[in-house]
C-alpha cells in the first residue's frame, strides 16, 4: 500500500490508464475522460484523478450519458501522500470501457 | 434580445409600478401613528396585507412582511425550530429535501452549527422530486434519538422546476406532528399554493413585484417563537416597519399574476416544452433535467457536455439572451449547483431558462437559433484548452 497509485484499486482492478486531472476545473476532467476512453481495450479500466468539486457528480453522470461503467471513486485523502506531503485533496474516479 | 432569468428576479409588473409610484406619495409614513399620514400608511399596509393573505391562502394576522424572501425562510426556520427546542428538552431534529433553496439549507447548518440541531437531509430522484418513502423514514428517526423539530419542503423547484409532493409530505407531517415548512419562493403566483402547510416563505421578486419584500406565514396554532430581538412591527415577528409603497407594489403584482395565472402559464408552459423538446435535438450532448410535466410552467434547465456554464452565459449574453447557470464556474462559490448534483445529473455546461411573462414565440425561436453554434464554439475553446 506505498505505491503512489494504491488508492486506484488492488491489482485485480489496476487502471489501464490514469488520467491526472488534478487541478482542472470541469470540464476539462471529463474532456480528457472522453477523449482518451477509447484508448483503452473494451473491459479495462481508466483511473482519472480530478479535485474539481464538479466531478465528484459529472465522472458518474458522464458514465450514464455515455453508457459507460461507473466503478467507484474514492478519496484521495485516504491515503497519505507516499512523499509525506499534506493530504491530497479530490478524488480517483475508476471507469471501466464498456464499448 | 430577451431576458430570460425570470425565476431570479420577475420584471417589474406594470401593476406593481403604478402601485409603486402612488404608494411613494401615500404611504411614505410610519404606519404606527395615530395622525392622519400614519392611518394612510397603515391602511395601504393592511390592504396589502389581505390582499396578498388571499393570494396565498391565509389570513391576514397569520402573514407578516419580511426584507426578503430569503430572510423570510431564515425566520421560519429559527422560530419554529426555537419555539420547540425547550418543549422537547435538546436541540432537536430537523428534515429538509436535498434540493431545497440554499436559504432552507444555509438556515439548518446554522442551527446545527449554534445549536447542535440534528439535520437529515432526505435526497431526490433523477428528476429532483422528493422521495416521499426517505421524507416519512427521516421525520421518524430512532427511539434515542432527538425528537423532529420541523421538516422544510419546498413547493417547487427554483432551478429544475419540478413540483414537489407537497400534499402527501404535509399528511406525513401531520400523521407525526411534525410542523411543516413550505418555501413556495419560486411557485407562488404560477402556481396554487399547496394545503397543508404550517410555515410558508415566499419572495417578491419572483413574482413580479420589487425586490425587498418577503412574506412569511405562519398558521394559528402553530408554535412560532420571534428569533430576533423583539420589535413590536409586523405582529411581532419581523423587526423593522416595512417598506410600506414597495409591500403595495407587491400586492399589486401577486394580484395581477394570480389572475394572469392560467393564460400565462399555458403560453410560457409551451414555450419552455419547446426548448425542450429542441435542445437536445439541435445540441449534441445536451441533457435537459426535471420533470417534463409535473413543473413550473416557466422553467426549464439543461446542461451541455464539454463546456462550462460560465463561458455558455457570456456568449449568450453577448448574442442578447439574460439566462442563469447552475455549474460551478458560474457561482460565486466554485460549487456546483446543490440541486443537480442531489439529483446526479451533470453540472456543466448549464443553462437555466426562466421565461418572463409575455416572452415571445419569436424570442425562444432566436434563442434556439443561436444555441447550437454558440455551444459548438465554446467546446472548440475548451478542447483547445484542455490540450487535446
Amino acid at each position: 500500500m506505498t505505491s503512489p497509485h494504491s488508492a486506484v484499486g488492488a491489482p485485480a482492478t489496476r487502471p489501464a490508464l490514469i488520467l491526472d486531472a488534478l487541478g482542472k476545473k470541469c470540464p476539462i476532467p471529463i474532456i480528457m475522460l472522453a477523449d482518451r476512453i477509447r484508448d483503452v481495450r473494451v473491459g479495462q479500466t481508466i483511473a482519472v484523478l480530478a479535485d474539481d468539486p464538479a466531478a465528484k457528480t459529472d465522472l458518474p453522470a458522464w458514465c450514464a450519458l455515455k453508457s459507460q461503467e461507473f466503478i467507484r471513486a474514492d478519496d484521495l485523502a485516504a491515503e497519505p501522500d507516499p512523499f509525506g506531503g499534506p493530504p491530497r485533496t479530490g478524488w480517483s474516479f475508476l471507469v471501466r470501457r464498456s464499448y | 434580445m430577451a431576458y430570460f432569468d425570470a425565476a431570479s428576479a420577475e420584471p417589474l409588473h406594470p401593476h406593481a409600478r403604478e402601485a409603486l409610484l402612488a404608494a411613494l406619495a401615500d404611504g411614505w409614513a410610519d404606519p404606527a401613528r395615530l395622525y392622519r399620514e400614519g392611518r394612510q400608511a397603515r391602511l395601504l399596509l393592511d390592504q396589502a396585507r389581505e390582499s396578498v393573505a388571499a393570494e396565498l391562502g391565509c389570513r391576514p394576522d397569520e402573514l407578516s412582511f419580511t426584507g426578503s424572501g430569503t430572510q423570510a425562510v431564515h425566520m421560519a426556520v429559527l422560530g419554529a425550530v426555537q419555539a420547540r427546542q425547550s418543549a422537547s428538552r435538546g436541540p432537536g431534529h430537523l428534515v429538509a429535501s436535498a434540493v431545497e433553496h440554499s436559504s432552507v439549507l444555509n438556515a439548518a447548518d446554522w442551527l446545527s452549527r449554534q445549536h447542535g440541531t440534528a439535520v437529515t437531509i432526505t435526497g431526490v430522484d433523477t428528476l429532483g422530486r422528493v422521495s416521499l418513502d426517505e421524507f416519512a423514514a427521516a421525520l421518524t428517526p430512532g427511539a434515542d434519538a432527538a425528537r423532529t423539530l420541523l421538516a422544510c419542503l419546498q413547493a417547487a423547484n427554483h432551478e429544475v422546476g419540478t413540483v414537489q409532493p407537497v400534499d402527501q409530505a404535509a399528511q406525513q407531517c401531520a400523521e407525526r406532528g411534525v410542523p411543516l415548512l413550505v418555501d413556495a419562493g419560486a411557485s407562488a403566483g404560477r402556481l396554487p399554493v399547496p394545503a397543508g402547510w404550517s410555515l410558508l416563505a415566499a419572495s417578491a421578486r419572483k413574482w413580479g413585484g420589487p425586490a425587498g419584500v418577503g412574506v412569511l406565514a405562519v398558521r394559528k396554532g402553530v408554535r412560532w417563537r420571534e428569533p430576533l430581538p423583539a420589535d413590536d412591527r409586523e405582529n411581532h415577528r419581523v423587526p423593522g416597519f416595512p417598506n410600506v409603497p414597495a409591500v403595495l407594489a407587491a400586492a399589486a403584482a401577486l394580484t395581477a399574476m394570480g389572475r394572469e395565472r392560467v393564460a400565462s402559464g399555458g403560453a410560457l408552459r409551451a414555450l419552455t416544452d419547446r426548448i425542450r423538446a429542441t435542445v437536445p435535438e439541435l445540441v449534441p450532448d445536451a441533457v435537459v433535467h426535471g420533470d417534463p410535466d409535473l413543473r413550473l410552467p416557466h422553467i426549464v434547465t439543461f446542461s451541455c457536455l464539454y463546456v462550462d456554464g460560465e463561458a455558455l452565459v457570456t456568449e449568450l449574453d453577448k448574442a442578447g439572451f439574460s439566462v442563469s447557470s447552475g455549474s460551478a464556474c458560474a457561482s460565486a462559490t466554485w460549487q456546483p449547483s446543490h440541486v443537480l448534483a442531489a439529483m446526479g445529473v451533470l453540472t456543466h455546461g448549464n443553462v437555466r431558462v426562466s421565461l418572463p411573462r409575455g416572452a415571445t414565440a419569436e424570442s425562444v425561436a432566436e434563442f434556439l437559433a443561436v444555441l447550437p453554434s454558440i455551444v459548438g464554439t465554446v467546446r472548440e475553446t475548451m478542447r483547445a484548452a484542455s490540450g487535446s
